[in-house]
């Protein structure tokens, strides 16, 4: 290769501005894609722009702690963001009120089948013990979900992994099957997205109303703490 | 802008200091999150920049995640051996508990309606 090339490339691949700045075009590239589709669900961003990166890096041979090195500083941000989260919560938080006991028995409900289906299945289908304890979480949001994986003796990173396409596969699918099963109220709808796919089902459910992505924040909290506390308890009694 | 990044850290900050300091399950920036709801309710209610910075970040949510997304690229040769089962279990249980949370909801919902129009 030209040495000046090599040089610039020695440069780009040690500091923090190409992984950044990818990121940042991947997204970009991702959001006119979906606008491109009328903002159906089936383009989602999260999914195009992962898609992109990964198949980036790999044709490059670029690791991934290079790339992670600039996309940190946007992965820091979803700290603040989900702080953020209570001023929606607290501008629904009549409804919330209103509706406490469907929230509450839905919550309990839609965590341990969340949990205790994908177990199930991944036993029937003979998966190794660690991937079966690693998918135990998986609907939980993405810091809490390692924290459990690491307690119940999971890969806190594949974990990781199993959240995210958890989340995606419920930001594509929850329209569909909310409108399939006759189920209108925003609120349920945000609900019952954040009980499962957690912060990116509550992307989603903001591109549908405020309402609905107030109600997924809500339950991606509760679930959170819901199932760090039960699944530790309950595990044993399943295997 | 920066006054409403700097409250929202701060609150993150509080509850990094509360989950590292009790030894919670919880992270910190849930506990934040609470602290914030906590502090709206009592003020009546976000300052005007606090809410736009806050709208600002929020549509942006799904940016987030691609970072972490990407570190899939990790675990290839794990997801390629179990695949059949790994995926299986992410589609059956993402639809089974959106579907059993949605109706569970929508029935205590009506019954709750009905029951105050009695």
């Amino acid at each position: 290769m030209n040495p000046r090339i090599t040089e610039l490339w020695v440069y780009l691949s040690t500091s923090p501005l190409l992984g950044l700045t990818l990121t940042l075009i991947a997204y970009q590239g991702a959001v006119w894609v979906n606008k491109r589709c009328g903002g159906s669900p089936l383009a989602n961003p999260v999914l195009i722009a992962v898609t992109a990166l990964v198949a980036l890096l790999l044709a490059t041979g670029t690791p991934y702690q290079t790339y992670f090195d600039g996309a940190q500083f946007v992965h820091f941000l979803l700290g603040p963001a989900t702080v953020a989260l209570a001023i929606p919560l607290y501008v629904h938080f009549r409804r919330v009120k209103a509706m406490l006991l469907p929230i509450v028995v839905g919550l309990i409900a839609g965590s341990l089948t969340a949990a205790f289906s994908a177990l199930l299945v991944a036993k029937a289908l003979g998966a190794s013990v660690a991937t079966q304890l690693s998918l135990a979480p998986k609907s939980v949001t993405t810091p809490i979900a390692m924290g459990i994986a690491e307690r119940i003796g999971g890969l806190p990173s594949l974990t990781a992994v199993l959240v995210i396409t958890t989340g995606i596969l419920g930001a594509v699918a929850g329209r569909y099957l909310f409108d399939t099963l006759g189920v209108r109220d925003p609120a349920i709808r945000g609900f019952a997205t954040g009980v499962t796919a957690h912060g990116i089902g509550t992307a989603r459910a903001f591109q549908e109303s405020e309402q609905a992505g107030a109600f997924s924040a809500l339950a991606m909290g509760m679930n959170g703490l819901l199932t760090a506390i039960l699944l530790p308890v309950l595990l044993p009694l399943f295997s | 802008m920066i006054a409403a990044l700097t409250q929202l850290l701060i609150f993150q900050l509080i509850g990094e200091v509360i989950a590292r300091g009790l030894d919670l399950p919880v992270p910190g920036p849930v506990i934040g999150m609470a602290l914030l709801f906590i502090v709206l309710s009592l003020k009546g209610g976000p300052s005007e920049t606090l809410q736009t910075t806050s709208q600002t970040l929020l549509s942006h949510l799904s940016l987030l995640f691609v970072p972490a997304g990407v570190g899939i690229i990790v675990h290839l040769s794990r997801v390629a051996d179990e695949w059949p089962a790994l995926l299986a279990a992410l589609v059956v249980s993402t639809f089974v508990s959106m579907a059993v949370t949605a109706l569970v909801m929508k029935t205590l919902a009506r019954k709750a309606a009905t029951g105050e129009g009695a």
